[in-house]
């Protein structure tokens, strides 16, 4: 058994910046992850990092602008502290070395993004994220910070009290993918999930094939509710053929989207009047499907970017990534041709239910980064605002995590007084485990046991059996199979438009894939290097998480931020101010929901109606 | 492998996992360079359409009785415009052979995890296009890295000339945070050390590098690349440069390179790896002058 008084699961940005505040604050601090630190989506992201840093600008411009585009979804005390800290913790990243793209005067460069009423999105090229990911790694290695790379954690060792928010959280059980070897992990102090999105619940995303959602999935089912899994992003420019990512900058640098006949869709069809291209990822996601579905597109599939007006040296010097991009995986040449894009999923704003301090409601457990939801981007996230809540909200857990006393959270979490339960719900299909044979540890076992005593041992002997038992079976269902029905269910009815008939044939296809998963096995009988092994693992947790979305989806009768719904296409403040949130109750998914909080410091964010 | 559809046609048995060859390498590259010339116009895309590419993967599993003998196994892949030779191995494990591994995650030239050796060359699994290559393609983990299993190799000590090299920003008079003040770089500066940037640690410089093979202290491309990208930064104070061109200096640090280029060859972020380490080694000669 390893024991550290903070261990962080996940060593993206996030997870990265965790790790550096607990070692700051004293702790002795591990990161645990599946991947080598750079080998982390962190490493995609392109545009840049949103931070009010200049004259003119100031954080409550950003704020303002943050909670507008979150279609008014995101907690005022989360968007205040992003929109507060940033400028602080994307300094300190260039003192860190970070290589930012650079004016004449020899300060950082700052650009405009979707939704910004000023250009504070910070960025180096149109590899922001992976310059991140490098420094960030750069000052755990500078720091000493043990790396037990390529161990992928199953479990969360928790207590299982009745109620969650009495539920403690000592550790994670692991297994060492070179040699197959299953142990524990405790934590003295606290556990830090910074595990990344879910976005292979999709076929058509952006995200890397490790963004399999395992933070998510094990918070859950150890009881801490999932926050708004509904409001999904899908990006408007992911190349066709791959899902691979067109930064933004494109646009924010002047690129134009053009339908097939030529036309500035954005603007010669109303869709965004002022900002045209420019307007909140949502807004352009529709924009585009809707030109396809009118007969607009291009092959009936996509559409086009256009920067070749902006000239060799500007594309050069601010977005050179994109053109090898658009070579290597659409094969088109952006200087002299339009790139094809279409909406693809990038993000989950949604995520594990925490407070501004990282803090989940079981004591012990934290997340932080796309894995969690504080909330900050409610129903939309605007660009170049991930990559400063992976700093910031990373920073804020690892400290807390470590001891740090960072005052009283106003965000509430778990069950408690101000929630308001879902209570006539028409499910098509019983959601959760119920009714399923769970022997063999199979698909959404609750990971909980009776005592804190002697815990992690258990855990870690639950985890061996699962493991055993997956590879001794001789014969079944293999998990590539179970996957690709589940994404290909997602994308079909859980996409950008969505339908109550729709959403509830992926709810059917998902009981389906839960009921399969019964009989899966892993073929590869071998301890080492078992991939077959990871992603039968992984596929449980997407189920899990891809059922939320799902749920989400369905009782969110609204049109708010990302989330479009055929049957009532307006936002519906009166009713729908609120936060979902689902929890693993005993092997069923409860849905419940807290209302936003949108009284800031010093002035409420009065819902607007939201035009670009 | 009960779901395996083709039956894997063993052959080929390498003289050892670690696959190295008996040729030297410097002989091996320019039979590779040529092969190279001959890949870039064998196949036309068009008459692939449709078709299947029959692809020939290194397989060794220390633990499994039939794969503790290296072997290469046959799968034949429908191919598809814009196919890579990541979707390909995808498409072989998902439908064929689950237990076919390798290391793979962004897909898009970003982690650095699928840097293999690919029809004698190493390249990033997921930007190489099938239809640039001679068909059969032959897809092997990267040569003088320990396999591990099939196409993954241990890549520890890749991580470890690395770390040697202090791989972090050392600058102990940086403005206070809270005062929001940047240090100032120049867009010229930052320019110099962009390329250098850009390194994803996939390995394949240090795979390609007959030095590195030879001696195993040796820094190796990479990590004297990451000290560049430090050494270049005017960020960093002189001290501090003194410091890093000492540690390049040793006697298994720039002067081991012999300029034959195969790293940068290989770099699929196209860094100009060669031309780095001879800058180092001018500035440690300029350095060394200062002090006769």
């Amino acid at each position: 058994m390893y024991e550290h008084d903070v261990i962080v699961v996940g060593a993206g940005g996030a997870g990265l910046r965790a790790a550096v505040a607990a070692d700051e604050a004293g702790a002795d601090v591990a990161l645990v992850s599946k991947l080598h630190p750079v080998r982390s989506h962190t490493g995609a992201a392109e545009g840049g990092i949103n931070a009010a840093l200049q004259e003119g600008d100031d954080w409550e411009l950003h704020a303002y602008d943050t909670m507008k585009g979150s279609d008014y979804l995101g907690d005022a005390p989360a968007v205040e502290t992003l929109a507060k800290d940033a400028p602080e913790d994307t300094i300190r990243l260039e003192h860190w070395g970070m290589p930012f793209s650079r004016e004449e005067d020899g300060r950082v460069s700052q650009r405009p993004f979707g939704g910004l009423s000023y250009p504070r999105t910070t960025y180096a090229g149109a590899e922001t994220g992976h310059h991140l990911l490098h420094v960030m790694y750069e000052q755990v290695v500078k720091r000493g910070i043990p790396v037990y790379d390529e161990w992928y954690v199953m479990d969360l060792a928790t207590t299982d009290e009745d109620d969650p928010n009495d539920r403690e959280c000592h550790g994670v059980v692991a297994y060492d993918v070179q040699s197959g070897k299953v142990e524990g992990f405790k934590a003295n102090q606290g556990v830090v999930l910074a595990t990344g999105g879910p976005g292979q619940a999709f076929d058509h995303t952006t995200n890397a094939v490790s963004c399999t959602g395992d933070g998510h999935a094990m918070a859950y089912r150890a009881g801490a509710p999932l926050e708004d899994m509904e409001f999904i992003q899908f990006h408007p420019t992911s190349l066709p053929s791959t899902g691979v990512l067109i930064s933004e900058g494109v646009r924010g640098e002047g690129g134009i989207l053009y339908n097939n006949k030529g036309e500035r869709f954005m603007f010669e069809y109303g869709y965004a009047n002022n900002d045209g291209e420019l307007a909140s990822r949502d807004v352009v996601a529709r924009a585009e499907l809707t030109e396809v579905n009118e007969g607009r597109g291009v092959n009936d599939e996509y559409v086009h970017l256009d920067m070749r007006h902006l000239g060799e040296e500007r594309i050069m010097d601010r977005l050179e990534n994109i053109l090898h991009l658009a070579e290597d995986f659409e094969g088109v040449d952006g200087l002299v041709e339009p790139m094809p894009v279409k909406p693809g999923q990038h993000y989950a704003m949604g995520g594990i239910e925490t407070d501004e301090n990282g803090q989940t409601c079981i004591d012990g457990l934290y997340a932080a980064g796309e894995c969690a939801c504080v909330s900050v981007h409610g129903g939309n996230r605007l660009g170049g605002n991930a990559l400063p809540e992976l700093i910031v909200f990373g920073k804020r857990a690892g400290y807390h995590a470590a001891g740090k006393d960072l005052g009283e959270p106003q965000i509430k979490t778990g069950y408690g007084d101000d929630i308001e339960n879902e209570t006539d719900a028409d499910l098509p299909v019983e959601p959760g485990a119920s009714g399923l044979d769970q022997s063999g540890g199979v698909a959404a076992d609750g990971g909980v046991t009776a005592d804190t005593d002697g815990l992690l041992e258990r855990t870690v002997e639950q985890t061996r059996e699962h493991i055993d038992y997956l590879i001794e079976k001789d014969d079944g269902v293999q998990h590539a199979e179970i996957r690709s029905k589940l994404q290909n269910a997602m994308t079909d009815y859980v996409n950008v438009f969505r339908t109550e008939e729709g959403i509830k044939k992926a709810l059917k296809i998902i009981r389906e894939c839960r009921e399969e998963y019964q009989d899966v096995y892993v073929d590869d009988p071998s301890r080492t290097f078992n991939t077959d092994l990871q992603q039968t693992i992984e596929t449980r947790n997407l189920i899990d998480v891809a059922e939320t979305i799902a749920l989400g989806a369905l009782v969110r009768n609204e049109f708010r931020g990302a989330h479009w719904r055929q049957e009532n296409q307006i936002r519906d403040d009166e009713n729908w101010l609120k936060h979902t949130l689902i929890s693993w109750d005993d092997g069923k998914p409860s849905i419940f929901y807290r209302p936003v909080i949108l009284e800031g410091e010093d002035k409420t964010y009065e819902p607007k109606v939201r035009s670009y | 492998m009960s779901t395996q559809q083709q039956k894997p046609n063993t052959q080929e048995t390498p003289e050892d996992p670690e696959m190295k060859g008996a040729e030297s390498p410097q002989q091996e590259r320019l039979k590779e360079k040529e092969s190279d010339m001959v890949d870039e116009t064998s196949v036309d895309e068009s008459e692939l359409e449709g078709d299947t590419v029959l692809i020939k993967v290194f397989r060794y599993d220390p633990e499994v009785a039939d794969k503790q003998e290296p072997r290469f196994d046959d799968f034949h892949v429908p191919f598809k415009k814009g196919m890579t030779v990541l979707d390909a191995v995808m498409y072989a494990r998902d439908t064929y052979d689950s237990s076919l591994t390798f290391r793979h995650s962004c897909r898009q030239a970003v982690c650095g995890s699928d840097a293999f050796f690919v029809n004698g060359k190493q390249r990033l699994g997921c930007k190489t296009q099938i239809s640039e290559l001679e068909h059969p393609v032959r897809i092997e983990p990267l040569p003088h890295q320990e396999v591990v299993k099939d196409l993954v190799v241990d890549m520890d000590h890749f991580y470890d000339q690395m770390h040697t090299v202090e791989p972090y920003f050392q600058n102990e008079d940086t403005p206070d945070a809270s005062d929001l003040e940047e240090q100032r770089q120049t867009r010229e500066n930052r320019e110099k050390v962009k390329m250098s940037t850009r390194c994803i640690w996939c390995g394949a410089c240090m795979s390609s590098c007959n030095i590195a093979a030879g001696d195993n202290e040796y820094l190796g491309p990479a990590a004297i690349n990451k000290a560049y990208r430090f050494a270049m930064d005017n960020r960093e104070g002189e001290e501090i440069k003194e410091h890093r061109l000492r540690i390049l200096e040793q006697e298994h640090g720039v002067w081991r390179c012999q300029t034959q280029f195969s790293c940068t060859e290989v770099c699929p972020k196209d860094i100009p790896l060669t031309e780095h380490i001879q800058e180092l080694k001018r500035e440690a000669v300029k350095k060394n002058l200062k002090f006769w």
